[in-house]
């Protein structure tokens, strides 16, 4: 066959049958805070680690809601757990223990 | 004292108006165009915040009209006319005089199928937020029309509301805390299902409405930040759905077994001829226009013509009896000073 040099784009859409949220699963089932964001920002705006990368702890939770499983790790690197996110969450978010718990999942997959 | 006052629809507003005017001591002329009194609330299964059966709140207000009011039921006042500084209104052929008239027409839901992209009477299981709590009421949990019990199921948010494409720039709000109790009463019915809410913004203005949100995100439900663009029909009578997931600025698809449309508080279009023949016009939104939104949010500009409840604009139960408590007053103190 002819090859003209085309390939199918990379999907950019949130497949949400295809999305596999078994991080958000156990994540919410350790820790039931982190069902309570509402994506204020307050966290990002506050965060120390975002002071100095494009670090966002409300990005971060979207990505395992989503099921992007292994950019949400990746992410979870860049925080430094000082805590002042939590200081700021108005859902009371137990935001260090979310990093946590992201942190242990990459060790056990 | 037998001064008449004509109360015209008999929903919370006009019930509660009712009750009021004959404590005061006149005779009330009640119309009510249905065959039962209780209005949108008599039709819901439970109310937020607190989700107390409806039944309840209207039978507790059904309970206290008393032998004063005259209650015509499948009545549709069809001219107001005045008379001599009184009124002449007149429902199925038959007039009656009255010295002062309250409006507690109350409101349509937005006819879904007008936002034809979304699908409602097009395919089987997209269905109304009224026609949910039907099923709560009939069978205590959402059902598909083969008789399925759904396993994930989509609620929309403002549908019929802030959407200048069908006229409806304003916000219902009372569709968002609506939205939340009911994806609870999901998960309560259904422990298994996927819940998941579209919304543009969550408005949980009232006390407890907010406590109503966080305890469905601990149950589970999920929020999503997007407005729904359309729907399309799969296999199985699933539903496709797609919106903008904006939080990641991605477009998202799903295929769920239920779509539930919030469906929003629109003016109810018999309305607009009684405003006509009292010589009144609605307000930006199409609903009643009052006097003075601050000061006198029950008097309209005609003389003797007092107004209630969700006629006005979208309105809860509460601002809805404070509305005919302070209608029922001001019409005791025109009816005195006259
Ligand atoms: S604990 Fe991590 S996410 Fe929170 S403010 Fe500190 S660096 Fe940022
Ligand atoms: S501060 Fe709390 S509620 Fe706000 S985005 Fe961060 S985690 Fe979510
Ligand atoms: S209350 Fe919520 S769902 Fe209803 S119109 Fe307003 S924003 Fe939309």
């Amino acid at each position: 066959m002819v090859n003209f040099g085309y390939t199918p784009l990379p999907t950019h859409i949130h497949d949400m049958d295809k999305a596999s949220l078994t991080l958000a699963d156990s994540i919410s089932f350790e820790d039931a805070s982190f069902n309570l964001c509402i994506a204020c920002g307050s966290c990002t705006a506050t965060c120390t680690a975002g002071s100095f990368t494009n670090f966002s702890f409300r990005q971060m939770c979207h990505q395992i809601k989503r099921g992007e499983s292994k950019q949400a790790i990746a992410e979870s690197e860049k925080c430094m757990l000082c805590g002042k996110c939590t200081l700021a969450c108005p859902r009371n978010v137990n935001t260090r223990n979310i990093i946590r718990l992201v942190r242990k999942a990459n060790q056990t997959i | 004292m037998n001064k008449i006052v004509a109360v015209i629809g008999g929903g919370v507003a006009g019930l509660e108006t009712s009750i009021q005017l004959e404590k005061l001591g006149y005779k009330v002329n009640l119309y009510e165009k249905d065959s039962e009194l209780g209005g949108h609330a008599g039709k819901w299964d439970r109310l937020f915040p607190n989700r107390r059966h409806a039944t309840e709140v209207i039978d507790s207000l059904t309970s206290r009209i008393k032998d004063k009011v005259q209650i015509n039921l499948v009545a549709t006042v069809n001219q107001i006319k005045r008379e001599n500084g009184s009124f002449l209104v007149e429902a199925n052929g038959k007039s009656q005089k009255a010295d002062a008239i309250v409006l507690t027409t109350g409101f349509e839901l937005f006819p879904a199928s007008k936002k034809e992209e979304y699908g409602y009477g097009i395919f089987d299981n997209v269905i109304t937020s009224a026609e949910l709590e039907k099923m709560f009421a009939d069978h205590g949990k959402p059902q598909s029309t083969t008789g399925k019990t759904p396993e994930k199921i989509a609620i929309i948010h403002c549908v019929g509301s802030r959407d200048e494409k069908v006229n409806r720039p304003y916000c219902s709000k009372v569709c968002c805390v609506t939205a939340v109790k009911q994806a609870i009463e999901i998960k309560e019915a259904i422990p298994t299902a996927e819940v998941y809410c579209f919304y543009m913004d969550l408005r949980m203005f009232g006390p407890g409405y907010e406590d109503l949100y966080k305890e469905a995100q601990v149950k589970g439900v999920n929020f999503i930040r997007g407005r729904l663009s359309e729907t399309s029909e799969m296999e199985g009578s699933r539903v496709l759905i797609k919106a903008e997931d904006t939080l990641s600025s991605k477009p998202l698809k799903m295929t769920v077994d239920m779509v539930v449309l919030m469906v929003g508080m629109s003016p109810l279009p018999s309305t607009e001829k009684i405003l006509k023949d009292l010589e009144l016009s609605p307000n930006n939104d199409g609903f009643v226009q009052v006097k003075d939104y601050h000061l006198e949010p029950t008097h309209t500009k005609a003389e003797g013509v007092f107004v209630a409840g969700a006629c006005t604009g979208p309105n809860n139960i509460t601002d809805s009896v404070n509305a005919a408590h302070s209608a029922a007053l001001e019409v005791h103190k025109y009816l005195t000073s006259k």
